[in-house]
């Protein structure tokens, strides 16, 4: 039974490590080099289609496509890590919280204003909060980080508190630990599989969240490249150069691909090894 | 049971012939913007007078396609006192939509009205000049001035200085009674305003029997109505990347024509550190024209050097003035020792400002100027921008016509001050000469182009996108209008 599942995991694993790997690359590799300056702009070159000089071809002001996508990569990457981080630091311990003082008047709390952000739909925050504060990058990675706090903290919550019943903690009280040595020293490495999953989930929707909020114009302002505001600036001229929607349409799919795949992938893969430690 | 299908197949088939030889009486307009009331003597705002002028209201005199000056409520006029006194003679029987006469009462209450210090006219300097109105009988009417002015009938035919009648003008914001051949039917806000034909027009009864405004504001769903046929001509079609496939399409024609709109990058003269001639005129000679047209507009639009319309006989052309010269700006940013120049750049939602911004951008960095680009909603624009003047530089089209005189208010957005240009604007208002006119106008052109008050950009050009039956609509826009008065489908 465990052999069948493992490969299975495997065959998901493998494409989309590759994907992600490949969207980290050209992130990386664009803080040393791209094709073309992404921001000198060529009115007489402008929407050329794809050649020997320019892979993807131009946009509507002449500029390298494949070099803004490279760059922005970087952008989407920024943006989504760092919303997963504050969704992560701030969200884990709240969740290790209220399970750990579950039922008590803290959980009551913490899991209530949960259920408040969670009300909102996601982008809705991000629209207020931009509207706000004025667009740009930063405050869109605050957006959607705020957004993820609750999704950590929840999980957090419903995988300790299976924890929680378990016997080696009982052990643990008994050895004398207190609630918040236990929650950092037995409870945190036994679910962070779980969050390693999620994390990979939310990082796909991090960077799903940047290209919605450039593409209504509050992610990152131009110059710098943006996948979604790369959508949007081609949508006029789809039906004269649709090549220019074409790349960065297939760049956010490949790489929201990549990062599904690879969160399944880690599930599967990580689950049997579990069930083996559990027995 | 084949029968009764072949009946239905028949039915059918007649049905759609008839309405499809039946001749279409009604017109469905599109426009970006939708506007924020529907009395176009108490706003700026555009998308009013795109609505209600020469539909819905007129005036004593009326702008025609061609920018000249046409009677309308009034017959004719005659100059009397040295240009100091007009007199207008008014048009007989002529009824609001309300049913109320319009009489020469209605005039001194509506020039009166726009003149009252609690008036919120948008264009309050058309009056300026009024002393005062008097009523001989009820067709007709005196206008005194101050000074003598040749311009008064050009003045009066602006959508600002329609007229309303006392009875009505209380809900004009909603429900706006005017004169006009087409009488307001209804408005769902958001989406659309209908027009009727009004019945007992005193002129020429329209063609049409119905207009309908539709507002969309996204070029792509612009493209999308024009294709399906949802909407009959988009007077002013907003995405120029589009219009050499529309004009290729047999349903459609193209038309190109003149606007008043200036379009130019607006510089904060009161700001520190572009209240220094040089770095304005660094700023002017940085921007390539040619690329910049090209770029944002496609193509569509006239170079300008100044405020001025290229097609009014007293331009001049004054773009080599501030021609593309990179190397002239660096030494001029050196010159005025200004290093590490960064300035905001806010733009508002029209294709020509946040395409043109972020090449504007790109040409100034090249000469070593940063700009940091912010995009604005046109609500924010007005708040931040031409309220608050919290700017340095914006891109943005001044639409009204003959608009140089927004150089003599100081507390204009771009707050420029200049008393030479005040002293020529001054002469101007009392000049009736058409050739001295003529000459301080020139002046004041050549005035604010070598102050580099502004970067002049281009012209906006009309581009009208219609079905090619349409006939009728204006080719040009000498003002902020959509007149139906005359349009037709035809066969």
């Amino acid at each position: 039974m465990t052999k069948p599942s493992n490969t299975t995991g495997f065959k998901k694993l493998l494409p989309g490590l590759i994907l992600v790997a490949l969207f980290f690359l050209a992130a990386v590799l664009s803080y040393l080099w791209t094709p073309y300056e992404v921001d000198s702009i060529d009115i007489k070159n402008r929407m050329a289609l794809p050649n020997m000089q320019h892979w993807f071809g131009t946009d509507h002001f002449g500029r390298d496509i494949f070099s803004m996508l490279m760059v922005g990569a970087r952008t989407s990457i920024a943006v989504a890590f760092i919303a997963v981080g504050i969704g992560v630091i701030v969200g884990v311990p709240l969740g290790l919280c209220a399970a750990a003082w579950q039922g008590r008047w803290l959980d009551e709390l913490i899991m209530r204003s949960n259920d408040l952000i969670f009300a909102f739909p996601a982008l809705l925050i991000a629209i207020m909060i931009t509207a706000v504060f004025g667009p740009g990058a930063v405050n869109a990675i605050i957006a959607i980080g705020i957004f993820n706090i609750p999704v950590f903290a929840r999980l957090t919550r419903s995988g300790a508190m299976a924890l929680w019943a378990r016997e080696y903690i009982l052990a643990a009280r008994v050895a004398g630990k207190n609630t918040v040595q236990i929650s950092v020293e037995h409870i945190l490495p036994n679910i962070l599989n779980l969050l390693i999953v999620q994390a990979t989930i939310q990082f796909s929707l991090g960077i799903l969240a940047e290209a919605a909020l450039s593409y209504v114009g509050l992610g990152a302002q131009p110059p710098v490249p943006s996948w979604g505001r790369m959508l949007a600036d081609s949508q006029t001229l789809i039906s004269i150069a649709p090549h220019l929607a074409l790349f960065p349409g297939l760049v956010i799919v490949l790489t929201v691909l990549g990062l599904n795949l690879l969160g399944d992938g880690l599930r599967d893969w990580m689950d049997p090894q579990l069930r083996r430690q559990r027995s | 049971m084949l029968k009764s299908f072949r009946l239905i197949l028949f039915s059918l088939l007649m049905l759609s012939g008839v309405t499809a030889f039946a001749a279409k009486s009604g017109i469905t307009i599109g426009m970006q913007l939708e506007p924020p009331n529907l009395d176009p003597t108490g706003g700026a705002a555009a998308a009013i007078d795109e609505v209600v002028y020469a539909n819905i209201f007129e005036g004593l005199t009326r702008f025609a396609s061609d920018g000249s000056i046409q009677p309308a409520l009034a017959k004719g006029w005659s100059v009397e006192n040295e240009g100091k006194k007009y007199v207008f003679q008014l048009q007989e029987n002529v009824q609001f939509h309300d049913g109320t006469a319009f009489t020469a009462d209605d005039v001194k209450f509506s020039i009166e009205r726009a003149q009252a210090e609690e008036s919120t006219n948008a264009q309050k300097g058309l009056f300026e000049n009024i002393a005062g109105v008097e009523v001989l009988d009820d067709s007709t009417v005196v206008v005194n001035l101050t000074n003598p002015d040749g311009n008064l009938p050009f003045n009066l035919a602006w959508g600002d200085a329609i007229i309303v009648a006392v009875e009505s003008i209380e809900n004009a914001k909603t429900a706006p009674v005017g004169t006009g051949p087409f009488v307001f039917n209804n408005w769902v806000q958001g989406d659309r305003i209908n027009l009727k034909r009004n019945e007992n027009y005193w002129g020429e009864p329209a063609k049409l029997e119905s207009v309908t405004f539709k507002f969309i504001s996204e070029p792509t769903a612009a493209f999308a109505a024009m294709m399906a046929g949802d909407v009959d001509a988009f007077p002013v079609y907003p995405a120029p990347e589009n219009l050499p496939q529309l004009e290729a399409d047999p349903r459609f024609s193209v038309v190109l024509g003149s606007t008043e709109g200036e379009t130019i990058l607006s510089i904060n003269n009161k700001s520190e550190k572009l209240s220094d001639r040089k770095v304005r005129k660094a700023i002017a000679h940085a921007i390539d024209r040619s690329a910049l047209i090209e770029g944002a507009m496609f193509g569509y639009g006239t170079p300008i050097g100044t405020h001025f319309a290229p097609h009014h006989p007293a331009y001049v052309d004054l773009t080599a003035n501030s021609n593309y010269d990179p190397e002239l700006s660096k030494s001029l940013l050196k010159e005025a020792g200004v290093g590490n120049l960064e300035l905001s750049l806010k733009l508002p939602p029209p294709a020509y400002a946040r395409r043109g911004g972020e090449i504007i951008a790109s040409q100034l960095r090249s000469v070593g100027i940063e700009t940091k680009i912010e995009n604005l909603e046109w609500a924010q624009w007005l708040e931040q921008v031409f309220k608050g003047k919290d700017f340095d530089l914006t891109i943005v089209s001044h639409t009204e016509p003959m608009d140089i005189g927004i150089y003599v208010k100081p507390d204009y957005y771009f707050q420029y001050e200049n008393a030479e240009l005040q002293g020529v604007m001054e002469t101007l208002k009392s000049e009736s000469d058409d050739e001295k006119r003529t000459e301080l106008l020139q002046q004041a052109q050549n005035i604010i182009a070598n102050d580099y008050v502004n970067g002049f950009l281009f012209q906006l050009a009309k581009t009208g996108v219609a079905n090619s039956k349409i006939q009728g609509l204006w080719e040009n826009a000498p003002t902020q209008a959509n007149d139906l008065t005359a349009v037709f489908w035809a066969e």
